[in-house]
């Protein structure tokens, strides 16, 4: 009982840490997830072969592995200075970018494709065509599987708190050290991230309601 | 082949508006363009017909290159169709397009349906827009609906919305593919009504049309296709009348009689 109160300090650090990664690696993701989705089915050959490398590469990639790059590669040939935050929300990002991008993709494909004829027909340019028709339409679709994807994303970051980031792993791996019973600290790491989950799964739970309203 | 074209009385070769020149296109091993030749004046109506797999819907939707050509030529007002990209997007907005399903954007209501292509195309100031986009509203008799979603709208209702959308561009002509072919009998009329008041405007109008009907009243000309080709052209008055292809007798022997 007392691992919790006695550290309470650092298990907030370790909680925000981990609110942290999780946010920012969502947001790369999600940018980055919308724009290669939009590459993939792009009229244009050498994107949709970028968009198609990119998700295959990062989705049948292990992230402990991207993670190893990230940390011992990138630093070595291209960027020596990077600070270890930086680095773990790019290789979440990236990697959770690829999942993002093939539920976009889903999303894309279940707008008719009359609607994006049309908008072709009163002569929108393939972006305006998505942003304004497609991927509004999409928007109801891809809701249910992204909130599943993010949560993925926030146990995933955990990696990074084994790679020199302060997130609630990387408390558990320091308490263990200090001595603490292991269980008890399992027991208080578990639920703190079950509280970050869980607010995902509620805000997404909203975000559908809200655009079942909408229609 | 038995093509057999007659010249139009009602405008001038000179001012031709949209030329197709030897145009050819396959689905798989299906040739459903063969060596088309068209072209239609400014002001012109011209009305296609033929059986079903004729190749008369992809014809038109291959002159705003919503179906990409094999070999051949189209030119728009003299500028060939360019290649996927800004360029096209451009010569789209001057082509308008109406299609069989209405493809309405089902997340914007009636009146933002007709504004998004003057805001975002156009770049016209949005009281503008809206300003026009209710007059064309009113114009084709659905301007109580504008603040209604799609959906919310009978069939007829959406295809004149279609039609009102497309208008706001200020086309040069307007393509109508198959347009009260998913209507319920009753809503044809007031579809067609519009189309007509339309070519009574002088509108430069290609439709492809199962409406015996209007092709008679409105066409300027009939160009009757079967298996990919252009067998025969002709006002309506002498197509109807008088078909001189085999390929047409038949047709209109199966259509006409009941």
């Amino acid at each position: 009982m007392n691992v919790l109160l006695d550290n309470l300090s650092l298990f907030r650090e370790g909680f925000i840490g981990t609110l942290e990664l999780t946010g920012a690696s969502a947001l790369v993701a999600m940018v980055l997830g919308v724009i290669i989705a939009g590459f993939r089915v792009s009229p244009v050959p050498p994107l949709r072969i970028f968009g198609a490398l990119w998700v295959t590469l990062l989705r049948n990639t292990p992230l402990t592995l991207l993670f190893l790059v990230a940390f011992f590669v990138v630093p070595k040939v291209l960027f020596p200075d990077l600070d270890s935050f930086l680095l773990a929300v790019c290789a979440c990002g990236f990697y959770t970018s690829a999942f993002v991008a093939e539920a976009v993709r889903s999303g894309i494909n279940t707008v008719p494709l009359g609607q994006a004829e049309a908008a072709r027909s009163i002569g929108m340019t393939f972006t305006q065509t998505m942003s304004l028709v497609v991927l509004p339409q999409a928007t109801r679709t891809v809701v249910p599987p992204l909130s599943s994807i993010f949560i993925a994303l926030t146990k995933n970051t955990a990696i990074a708190g084994a790679f020199n980031n302060v997130d609630l792993f990387n408390v558990s791996k320091t308490l263990s050290n200090d001595g603490y019973d292991i269980a008890v600290i399992f027991l208080w790491i578990t639920l703190a991230y079950l509280i970050v989950t869980y607010a995902i799964n509620g805000l997404f739970r909203l975000l559908e309601h809200r655009l079942e309203v909408a229609r | 082949m038995a093509e057999v074209s007659v010249t139009k009385d009602a405008a001038p070769a000179a001012d031709e508006l949209v030329a197709l020149k030897n145009v050819n296109k396959h689905f798989g091993a299906l040739h459903v363009l063969q060596d088309i030749d068209l072209t239609i004046a400014a002001g012109e109506v011209v009305v296609v017909i033929g059986p079903s797999g004729s190749g008369k819907s992809t014809l038109c939707r291959a002159i705003n290159r919503l179906e990409t050509v094999e070999s051949g030529t189209i030119t728009i007002d003299g500028k060939p169709l360019p290649q996927e990209g800004k360029e096209l997007a451009r010569l789209r907005a001057d082509v308008g397009m109406v299609f069989q399903s209405f493809n309405l954007f089902a997340h914007k209501t009636v009146l933002e349906n007709v504004m998004l292509g003057q805001v975002k195309v156009r770049k016209v100031e949005k009281a503008a827009a809206a300003q026009k986009a209710r007059a064309l509203l009113d114009r084709v008799g659905v301007g109580t609906q504008a603040d209604k979603y799609p959906a919310q709208l009978s069939g007829g209702q959406q295809q004149r919305v279609a039609i009102a959308r497309a208008l706001a561009m200020d086309p040069k002509v307007m393509l109508f593919d198959e347009p009260t072919s998913a209507l319920d009998p009753e809503m044809i009329n007031e579809v067609l009504e519009v189309m007509q008041q339309l070519a009574r405007d002088g509108m430069t109008m290609i439709v492809v049309t199962h409406e015996m009907g209007f092709a008679r009243s409105a066409a300027n000309r009939v160009v009757f296709m079967a298996d990919g080709r252009i067998v025969e052209q002709a006002t309506p008055d002498e197509f109807f009348n008088n078909p001189r292809s085999d390929r047409a007798k038949d047709f209109l022997s199966k259509i006409l009689h009941h």
